[in-house]
């Protein structure tokens, strides 16, 4: 005779979390499938669920230029934080010796301003005439009418810095690991500095560029703080969208639909970056 | 011969100037919220260096609003982190330490409210609440926290679970210590330096959150919250305090925590 004991333990450490994670994650995103395929809105009469998957047609039509732009700001800002980070992982790792621990510090720095004081203090340094554009328009160096705010430029470069430890950290663990070992058999087989890095190295860093960039790539495309307070009325993102359909004009469905579509979107962006990467890419 | 020396000379200095110029790019909105902080005010928005000013620093709740909204903030903050690393830690253990029916499930859950972007979370939170009539507010904001504070925690909490060593636990169970009792003494001292860790990281969310605050607020107002509202209208130069103070409180935070964790390494010889 056997006896089947169910250990209840786990099931009521887990409880709480699970039951959390289910009432205010996984019930809001399904109310919000239903809200997008509902016709109506919450001031006039309510609204209805009557599988009007149009909302999703028209959301696509009404807003592909955000859906874009957001997609191409996320890129361009990624790869700027991949840009700027990598190097500076590098030098960590290599060079950082005993310091290395003082050299992360400023890698997280941007967690530790407030999100929104961190944004409010780019508007003051590229301000048409604060420190940056200022000084260099005093010294003659820039036109006086020249500006950066309101531009792309502010938006993409205020994006990478948001997310950079996003990006740096898992290039970071995946610098850490490489064996010295490897780097000394390079240059005794007369690698030079550059051949080592660009057959040793950099292969074998990938995994970490690649979560990073992942890790960077999906905040960055939903933010819409920075493309309101730093970029132009004229090219906000997709984000905006959602966010002034929701609380401003209050038309939930189809912003719903957008919401819902950005999550596909970024699903499917995804899953083709990591076909691209090869698959070595995401086991390494 | 000489070129590759001369290569060798320019990617090393070319490595260093890069690292630096990024080391400047990531400290350089710290540099000028401090100095911001300390700007003598003319206009509504001062981005401009008109002077030497202590002002703002010696009445920095002189704004309006701006020291309910921290209140407001620091309060939620420090509730939240505390429920959320209480929840988070429990799953961790549950999660770790046995199996369970749903704990895979679980795992892709959690994954997924770390991966979706804050405005989904946020826009899909406001719609349930409004869908079920629930006024949004303080209480709304305090759920909406806890919900995204629970993954994080979570995720820190198991990689240190895994990380030690079990035999331990198995010891004093041979030796006839209680489930309790062994969680009690030698697991939960063990793992206090990453609930410590889990906890101040999510501290640190819930007063830096402002995306899905957003959506969840209602009339409520915090310094996030304040912040975006005033931007639009002046910029008193007592923002750029708060953020200096909030700044080096998490500053000296880390770094305590970082030195208390290394020392307690060193004397138990784990390093």
């Amino acid at each position: 005779m056997t006896i089947r004991r169910i250990n209840l333990s786990p099931y009521l450490l887990a409880l709480p979390g699970a039951a959390w994670l289910a009432v205010f994650f996984l019930l809001p995103i399904s109310r919000q499938v239903v809200t997008s395929l509902s016709e109506g809105s919450i001031d006039d009469g309510g609204m209805n669920f009557t599988w009007h998957w149009q909302n999703y047609l028209d959301a696509a039509q009404q807003f592909a230029p955000w859906f874009i732009r957001s997609f191409e700001y996320a890129a361009i800002g990624t790869g700027l934080a991949i840009l700027i980070g990598y190097p500076l992982a590098y030098f960590i790792v290599f060079r950082g010796g005993k310091y290395r621990t003082i050299l992360l510090f400023p890698v997280i720095v941007p967690f530790l301003i407030t999100y929104l004081v961190r944004t409010v203090s780019w508007q003051a340094l590229l301000a048409d005439d604060g420190i940056i554009l200022g000084t260099m328009k005093h010294l003659g160096m820039l036109p006086d009418g020249a500006y950066v705010l309101g531009t792309t430029t502010a938006v993409v470069f205020a994006l990478a810095y948001n997310f950079l430890p996003f990006a740096v950290l898992p290039i970071y663990v995946s610098l850490d690991r490489i064996d010295p070992a490897l780097l000394r058999a390079a240059a005794d087989l007369y690698a030079n500095p550059l051949t080592t890095f660009r057959r040793i190295v950099l292969p074998l860093s990938l995994p970490g560029v690649f979560a990073g960039s992942i890790l960077t790539f999906i905040p960055a495309a939903g933010d819409f703080v920075n493309a309101m307070m730093l970029g132009s009325p004229q090219r906000q993102m997709i984000g905006n969208v959602i966010q002034s359909r929701y609380l401003v004009t209050l038309d939930y469905p189809l912003a719903a639909a957008a919401s819902l579509a950005l999550m596909f979107l970024m699903i499917v962006a995804v899953t083709l970056y990591a076909r691209l990467f090869g698959t070595e890419g995401l086991t390494g | 011969m000489k070129t590759a020396k001369l290569g060798r000379f320019f990617s090393y200095h070319l490595l260093t100037a890069a690292a630096g110029l990024s080391v400047l790019f990531l400290l350089a909105p710290i540099g000028m919220m401090i100095a911001l902080s300390f700007n003598q005010v003319i206009g509504r928005f001062d981005f401009v260096w008109h002077g030497f000013s202590a002002a703002a620093w010696l009445h920095p709740f002189a704004v309006d609003g701006l020291l309910p909204a921290l209140e407001i903030s620091i309060v939620l903050a420090v509730i939240v982190a505390t429920i959320a690393t209480s929840i988070g830690t429990a799953l961790a253990y549950a999660q770790v330490r046995y199996k369970f029916i749903g704990s895979g499930a679980l795992d892709l859950i959690l994954l997924l409210t770390v991966a979706t972007p804050e405005v989904i979370i946020g826009s899909a939170l406001l719609d349930l609440f409004v869908g079920f009539q629930v006024e949004t507010g303080v209480i709304t904001m305090f759920i909406s926290h806890v919900m995204f504070d629970i993954a994080f925690v979570t995720i820190m909490v198991k990689s240190r679970l895994r990380d030690f060593d079990i035999t331990l636990e198995h010891a004093a169970m041979d030796l006839g210590a209680t489930p309790a009792l062994v969680f009690r003494r030698i697991t939960l001292p063990l793992i206090m330096p990453s609930i410590v860790a889990a906890g101040l990281l999510a501290l640190v969310l819930s007063l830096d959150d402002f995306i899905i605050s957003m959506f969840v607020s209602g009339q409520v107002v915090t310094f996030p919250l304040f912040v975006w509202g005033t931007a639009r209208i002046a910029m008193p130069a007592q923002i750029y305090v708060i953020g200096t103070a909030i700044f080096l409180t998490l500053t000296a935070a880390l770094f305590t925590t970082f030195f208390v964790d290394q020392r307690r390494a060193r004397r138990m010889g784990l390093t």
